[in-house]
C-alpha cells in the first residue's frame, strides 16, 4: 500500500545523455544522444560528419591518379584495399586488365590489410572492455604486418601503393619467406588472444547476446561484411562477384548465427585465419617476378644517366639498369614488364626510358603534366570489392577529360552506423561500448 | 540484359533509356516512376532486389535537360545480380519521392544527398543535414560550390 | 641583505628546475583523436614504442585531469568548436601538441570542410609534421615538448 503510494508520488523522467564526439570509448568521432530510462536506452540518435573532409570534392579537383592518396585516408586501417578498389574501378572503365603478377600482389596486400583491420577492431574492443593485454598483443601483431607493408610500399599507413594499371613497386626480395614468418608470429598472437578472450567469463558475458540484429534488418539497412555475416547471411563480394584472382583461391566464409557481438568477434577471428590461408596460397601460386639481370651491364646512378643522355650518349645507356633512390624503387624496366599493363597512356614509363631517351621523357611528361594524364572514356562505372567492414564500392563518372567528373565511394560503415541506433535501443548503457566496438567504425570512411 | 528489356517494356512510360556500359545494367527513368518502379523491383520475386547498395547523386551542371541525376545501385542476394537506376531530377523542382519506406537504408543516404546536393526527398521521415552542420549555407558537392569556400564555426584567431 | 637576495634567487631557480623536472616527467595527455593519425598514435602508445618511458603513459580522457592536449588528426569545421571547448576546459599550465600535418597546416585537405591548421583556433606548442608522423617522430616531438616544459617559467 505504502509503496504504491510512493510510486505514484515519485515521478520518473527520461534522461538525455550525450556521448561524444570526443569520448574515450568512441574510437572515432561520432556523437550519440541517448534517451535513458534508468540504465536502459529508450532511443538513440546518432550524429556523424565530424570528420567530413570533402573526399569526393577533392577527387574532382585533380587528375585520376591524384585521388589515390585520398583513398588511403578513407579507411586508414586497411588503406590498401581502398587503393585497389579505386584502381580497379578506373581500370574497369578503361577496359584494362592488369597482369597476373600484379593481381596476385593486389590480393596478397589486400588480405594483409584485412588482417590489420580485424586486429585493430578486436584489440580496441577488448581494450574498451578492460582486456588491455589483448590490445597490446594485437598491436604487436599489427606492428609485424606494418613492417611488412612498409617494406613493400614504403609507408606504414598511408601507402598510396595502387596505381591505375598496376602498382607502385614490385615485391621486395625475400618477401614470401618473410611473410610466412610473420604469419607464423601473427598466428601465435591470435592463439594467445583466443585463449585470453574466447573463454574469458568477463568478456563473453559482456558480448554474448548483446547488440543483436536480425537478418532481415541487416539486409534492409544494406549492411554488408562481418556485421552481416554474423547474422548468417552468406554474402561476400569475393565469392559473389569474384574480382582479381579470388576465384582461384580456396577459402571459406565464416558465418555466425545470432548476429550478436560474440558472433561478430568469432567471424572476425576466423576471417583473419582465412585471410592468412589466402595469402599463403597466393604466395605459392604467384608467377615469378623479376630476377635481377646482371648481364645488361652495371647499374648506373640516375643522375649520371641523365647527364649521359643530355650529352647524347644514349647508345650505352639504353641497355643499362638505373640505380634509383629508395623512394622510386621498383620503377625500373624489369618491374614494369612484369607488373604494369602495356599501355603507354596509363602507366608511367620505366625510369630508364625517362632518363635515357626522349620518347620516354615525353611520355613521362604527358603523364604528369597539368592537363595531361590518363583519360578514361566517357561513362560511368561501379566496382565493388570486399573491404574489411563490408562492400566497398567506387562509382566513378568520367566526362572524357583527365579529371574524374564524380567519384563516389560507398562506405561500408555508413549503413551500419545508420542501423546502430536501432541495435542499441532497448539495451543497457554499458552495452554501447562492446556493440560500438564490434562495428569497427572508421570515421574517415564514414564521413569521407 | 533481359532484365533491362523486361523493365523497359513494363515501365515504358517512365523509362528514358537503358544501357549497359562496362557490363553494368543501367536504367534511366523519370522521377514520376520512382515509387512504382522501385516497389516492383523490391517485391517482384524474380527480381528480388533486397539490397539498396548505394544511393548518390551527380550534378551535371550546364547539361541540356535536367541538371541532377540520382543514382541507385541495387543488388539481389538470392539472384546475385545488380542494377543501376538513374533518376533525372531538374534544377527548379529538385525533389523526388523517398524510397526509405522500401529500404530503411535509404534514410541516411537520402539525407546525405540532400546535404551534399540539395535534392529534396518527399516523404522522408527526417530530412536534415548529416555530414555538414546546420549553419552551413549551400550544398558543397554541387559543381558551382567552390572547393575552398569555408564557413567556419569558430572564427580564426588573427595573427598578431 | 645582498647575500640573502642571491640566496633566494638561487633557491627559486632551483625550485623552478625541480618543478619543471617533475612536470616534464608526469605528462597527462588528452588524446583528441579524430582521424588516421590516431592509428600511429595507438602504435606509439602501445608496447613497441612505449610512450611510458617518457612519463607520458597515462592517458586521461577528461580535460580536467590532463595537461597536454594531443590533437591527432584532421579537424573539420564541424569539430572546431568542440576542440576549442576542450582546450578551454584544460587547467593551466597546459600545452598543445599538433600531431600530423593536418593539424599543423591543414595538409592536403584544402577544402570547404577542414580547418587549415589548428593554430588558427588554439595556440600550439609543438608541431609534429608527417602524414602520419612515424612513431619515432612522435617521440622526438614529445622530447621537444619536455624540453620546453623544463625551460619555461613555472607558475605554481
Ligand atoms: S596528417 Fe595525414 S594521416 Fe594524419 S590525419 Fe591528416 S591525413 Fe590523416
Amino acid at each position: 500500500m505504502q509503496t504504491q503510494e510512493k510510486e505514484k508520488q515519485t515521478e520518473t523522467r527520461h534522461m538525455l545523455l550525450n556521448v561524444g564526439p570526443s569520448h574515450p570509448a568512441m574510437h572515432g568521432v561520432i556523437r550519440f544522444i541517448f534517451e535513458l530510462d534508468g540504465e536502459t536506452i529508450v532511443s538513440a540518435d546518432t550524429e556523424i560528419g565530424y570528420l567530413h573532409r570533402g573526399f569526393e570534392k577533392m577527387c574532382e579537383v585533380g587528375p585520376y591518379n591524384q585521388a589515390i592518396p585520398y583513398t588511403d585516408r578513407l579507411n586508414y586501417v586497411s588503406p590498401l584495399i581502398n587503393n585497389f578498389a579505386y584502381c580497379l574501378a578506373v581500370e574497369k572503365l578503361m577496359g584494362l586488365k592488369v597482369t597476373e603478377r600484379c593481381q596476385y600482389i593486389r590480393v596478397i596486400m589486400s588480405e594483409i590489410s584485412r588482417v590489420t583491420d580485424h586486429l585493430t577492431c578486436i584489440g580496441a574492443t577488448a581494450m574498451e572492455l578492460g582486456a588491455f593485454t589483448a590490445f597490446l598483443y594485437m598491436m604487436k601483431a599489427r606492428e609485424f604486418l606494418y613492417e611488412l607493408v612498409e617494406q613493400v610500399t614504403g609507408a606504414r599507413l598511408t601507402v598510396s601503393y595502387g596505381r591505375v594499371g598496376g602498382v607502385k613497386a614490385d615485391l621486395p626480395e625475400g618477401f614470401a619467406d618473410q611473410t610466412r614468418q610473420v604469419l607464423k608470429e601473427v598466428r601465435k598472437v591470435l592463439k594467445e588472444v583466443d585463449k585470453l578472450l574466447s573463454r574469458n567469463r568477463i568478456f563473453v558475458d559482456r558480448v554474448k547476446g548483446v547488440g543483436v540484429i536480425s537478418k532481415e534488418d541487416a539486409i534492409a539497412y544494406g549492411i554488408t561484411g562481418p556485421f552481416l555475416r554474423s547474422t548468417g547471411v552468406n554474402y561476400d563480394v569475393r565469392k559473389a562477384q569474384p574480382y582479381l584472382i579470388y576465384d582461384r583461391l580456396k577459402f571459406e566464409i565464416p558465418l555466425g548465427t545470432n548476429g550478436d557481438n560474440l558472433d561478430r568477434y568469432y567471424v572476425r577471428m576466423e576471417e583473419m585465419e582465412q585471410s592468412m590461408i589466402m595469402i599463403e596460397q597466393a604466395l605459392d601460386q604467384i608467377p615469378p617476378g623479376v630476377v635481377r639481370i646482371h648481364e645488361q651491364g652495371e647499374p648506373m646512378v640516375a643522375a649520371q644517366m641523365v647527364d649521359e643522355a643530355k650529352m647524347g650518349r644514349i647508345a650505352g645507356i639504353a641497355q643499362r639498369n638505373v640505380l634509383l633512390d629508395p623512394t622510386l624503387q621498383g620503377s625500373t624496366k624489369g618491374f614494369h614488364e612484369k607488373v604494369n599493363v602495356e599501355d603507354k597512356k596509363t602507366v608511367l614509363p620505366p625510369k630508364e626510358a625517362t632518363y635515357g631517351n626522349i620518347e620516354g621523357l615525353m611520355n613521362h611528361f604527358k603523364w604528369v603534366m597539368f592537363g595531361h594524364g590518363i583519360r578514361p572514356p566517357k561513362g560511368e562505372v561501379y566496382f565493388p570489392v570486399e573491404g574489411a567492414n563490408g562492400e566497398l564500392g567506387f562509382y566513378i563518372v568520367s566526362d572524357g577529360t583527365e579529371r574524374p567528373y564524380r567519384v563516389r565511394v560507398r562506405p561500408p560503415c555508413f549503413p551500419i552506423m545508420a542501423a546502430i541506433g536501432k541495435v542499441l535501443e532497448g539495451g543497457m548503457m554499458a552495452d554501447v561500448v562492446p556493440t560500438f566496438g564490434s562495428v569497427n567504425m572508421i570515421a574517415g570512411e564514414l564521413d569521407r | 540484359m533481359d532484365i533491362l528489356n523486361q523493365l523497359k517494356s513494363k515501365f515504358s512510360e517512365y523509362v528514358i533509356e537503358t544501357h549497359s556500359q562496362c557490363g553494368d545494367a543501367t536504367l534511366v527513368i523519370k522521377k514520376e516512376g520512382v515509387i512504382p518502379l522501385f516497389s516492383y523491383l523490391k517485391t517482384s520475386p524474380e527480381l528480388d532486389f533486397n539490397f539498396l547498395m548505394d544511393l548518390t547523386a551527380v550534378d551535371y551542371l550546364g547539361r541540356e535537360g535536367s541538371r541532377f541525376e540520382v543514382v541507385y545501385h541495387l543488388y539481389s542476394l538470392s539472384k546475385n545480380h545488380c542494377l543501376r537506376v538513374k533518376v533525372d531530377v531538374g534544377e527548379e523542382d529538385s525533389s523526388l519521392d523517398s524510397v526509405s519506406s522500401l529500404w530503411p537504408a535509404a534514410n541516411w543516404y537520402e539525407r546525405e544527398v540532400w546535404d551534399m546536393f540539395g535534392i529534396k526527398f518527399k516523404g522522408h521521415p527526417d530530412l536534415k543535414r548529416i555530414l555538414m552542420y546546420e549553419e552551413f549555407q549551400g550544398h558543397p558537392l554541387r559543381k558551382d560550390y567552390p572547393v575552398n569556400r569555408r564557413q567556419p564555426l569558430v572564427k580564426p584567431v588573427p595573427m598578431n | 641583505m645582498k647575500m640573502l637576495e642571491s640566496a633566494t634567487g638561487f633557491f627559486t631557480s632551483r625550485l623552478q628546475d625541480a618543478i619543471g623536472w617533475a612536470r616534464k616527467y608526469s605528462i597527462f595527455q588528452y588524446p583528441f583523436v579524430t582521424a588516421c593519425c590516431g592509428m600511429e598514435y595507438m602504435a606509439t602508445a602501445a608496447s613497441h614504442y612505449d610512450m611510458d618511458r617518457f612519463g607520458a603513459g597515462l592517458v586521461r580522457f577528461s580535460p580536467r585531469q590532463s595537461d597536454v592536449l594531443f590533437v591527432v588528426g584532421t579537424i573539420s569545421q564541424k569539430m572546431a568548436p568542440i576542440l576549442k571547448k576542450i582546450y578551454d576546459q584544460i587547467c593551466e599550465p597546459k600545452w598543445v601538441v599538433a600531431f600530423g600535418v593536418c593539424t599543423c597546416t591543414g595538409g592536403f585537405y584544402d577544402n570547404y570542410a577542414t580547418v587549415m591548421g589548428i593554430d588558427t583556433i588554439i595556440p600550439v606548442d609543438v608541431y609534429i609534421p608527417g602524414c602520419p608522423p612515424r612513431p619515432e617522430n612522435v617521440l622526438d616531438g614529445l622530447m621537444k615538448l619536455q624540453e620546453k616544459i623544463q625551460r619555461q617559467k613555472q607558475e605554481v
